[in-house]
């Protein structure tokens, strides 16, 4: 589904990501932990090209893009993709000025030129899905963080997207709101749904990812099964940060 | 009631009705179209200013420079009096028209890019990660939201508008101001005369105020409180 080999992320002089080789397989779930500021986000959000890679090549569907010389890819190619891509910010990021049904059609209709009558068919089904379905009407501000972000999950899963990336769904959430938005997120993964995480929710990441990475200062430390990563690391840098974690 | 009242009492009722006509005829038409040109050229002076195209939002930062550093009187009087010398011919009405909606469009570009600046990054994000163009972000996502924030300053401006039409009398437009100096010529009593146009710019603005208040409750319902 996506392979990445040696990217590089620079933001000026800061070097953010410093060769990253990664491959997500069709219908599996990444997850990617590491502390802040090791360009876990960066790495998201190259994979949807909101970042523009400084170095690398990056194949995702059936493009191959070569950042070599910091080339830039061609517009049609970066929308493609990027319809083809679902993200789910942290800060939920709804639009506020749009109702919960509008804004899970505003992808199908605007960008996909979708039916207005089949986007909201389509959109209610998803609201059900999530438990929204009789919040369809209210706007963003009037739904608690848990819903605004199974509303974030909705809009994104409408595009019908290849591939769902989670940038930390659950770190805004007052705890008892968690495990609402990681329900759908294992629901979805179990529906065979290709999924990339940034999560500190490390039960989540030990029971759905196929795949977990550790990050460190910009480049991959460690990664194998959520056994090898979270039970048995071999890196000095992991043991410290999952101690820390458990700490909390 | 005295000779001298019932004789004011007079000139204010025979006054009302040329006064307001003179409103209705030019001040409000001058002030309108202007606010709507000038807001087109705001938006597309803010969308130059933010732009990349480093040569595009040089001329838009030139152009505001230009129009907040001089006087609008100068500016009108430029456009009139000044252009002929250069075959440049307009007549009073369009000439003020023009005047005001260069004016208005700079002060106004400046509200449009502190409105779009106004909306954050991740607005932007959730528009393009569902592969929306710039375009179209900027056009469903960011602008609705943005007029919700320009709103109440762009209301002040056009408050203020109605009141700066008073100056196209500098170039012969008969607007209402001017139609107060004719008044006051005819009669000698600038102190009514004078006093009866700014109750009637007085009215306008309220309604105005009004309008602003009722467009900012519509868009209240999806703002938290
Ligand atoms: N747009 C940006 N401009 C400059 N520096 C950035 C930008 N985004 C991220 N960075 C820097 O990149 C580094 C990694 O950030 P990030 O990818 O957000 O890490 P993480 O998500 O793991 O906390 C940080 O040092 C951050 O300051
Ligand atoms: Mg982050």
């Amino acid at each position: 589904m996506l392979q990445m080999t040696k990217l590089k992320k620079s933001f000026g002089n800061n070097e953010v990501l410093k060769g990253v080789n990664l491959k997500i397989e069709a219908g599996s779930v990444l997850v990617i932990i590491g502390p802040s500021g090791s360009g876990k986000t960066t790495l998201l959000r190259c994979m949807n090209l909101l970042e523009q890679p400084t170095e690398g090549t990056l194949q995702l569907l059936h493009y191959t893009l070569d950042f070599t010389g910091n080339k830039k890819p061609d517009k049609q190619t970066v929308l493609d993709i990027r319809k083809n891509t679902g993200m789910v910010f942290q800060s939920y990021n709804l639009f506020p000025h749009r109702t919960v049904l509008e804004n899970i059609m505003e992808g199908p209709v605007i960008v996909q030129k979708k039916r207005v009558a089949e986007a909201k068919a389509r959109a209610q089904q998803l609201l059900a899905k999530v438990g929204l379905a009789d919040k369809a009407d209210a706007y963003p501000h009037q739904l608690s963080g848990g819903q605004q972000q199974r509303v974030g999950i909705a809009r994104a899963v409408a595009m019908e997207p290849k591939l769902l990336l989670f940038d930390e769904p659950t770190s805004a959430l007052d705890p008892e709101l968690v495990g609402e938005v990681l329900k759908v997120m294992r629901e979805l993964a179990s529906e065979g749904m290709t999924m990339a995480v940034v999560t500190h929710e490390m039960k989540f990441a030990y029971e759905v990812a196929d795949k977990v990475i550790f990050m460190d200062n910009g480049v991959v430390v460690e990664e194998g099964t959520p056994q090898q990563v979270l039970q048995n690391p071999t890196n000095e840098r992991t043991k410290a940060f999952l101690s820390r974690i458990e700490e909390q | 009631m005295s000779d001298q009242t019932i004789r004011l009492w007079d000139i204010f009722i025979d006054s009302f009705l040329p006064l307001l006509k003179a409103g209705v005829l030019y001040t409000i038409p001058l002030s309108l179209i202007s606010f709507v040109l000038g807001c087109i050229v705001a938006l597309l002076t803010a969308l130059a200013r933010l732009s990349e195209n480093k040569i595009l939002s040089s001329v838009a930062r030139f152009y505001v420079w230009l129009i907040r550093g001089t006087p609008l009187l100068v500016q009108l009087y430029i456009i009139f009096y000044g252009l002929p010398r250069v075959g440049l011919i307009i007549d009073p009405f369009p000439a003020a028209i023009i005047g005001f909606t260069l004016n208005v469009g700079a002060y106004n570009s400046e509200i449009v890019r502190a409105a779009i600046l106004s909306i954050s990054k991740g607005q932007w994000e959730a528009g393009f990660s569902l592969g929306m163009t710039k375009l179209q972000t900027l056009r469903r996502i960011v602008l609705p939201q943005a007029t919700r924030v320009a709103v109440p300053p762009l209301s002040n401006s056009f408050i203020s508008l109605v009141k700066d039409t008073s100056l196209a009398f500098a170039i012969t437009v008969t607007e209402m101001f001017q139609k107060a100096n004719q008044l006051t010529a005819y009669y000698y009593e600038p102190l009514l005369l004078y006093s009866e146009a700014a109750l009637i710019y007085l009215i306008f603005s309220t309604v105005l105020s009004q309008l602003q208040a009722k467009l900012e409750r519509r868009f209240d319902r999806f703002t938290a409180r």
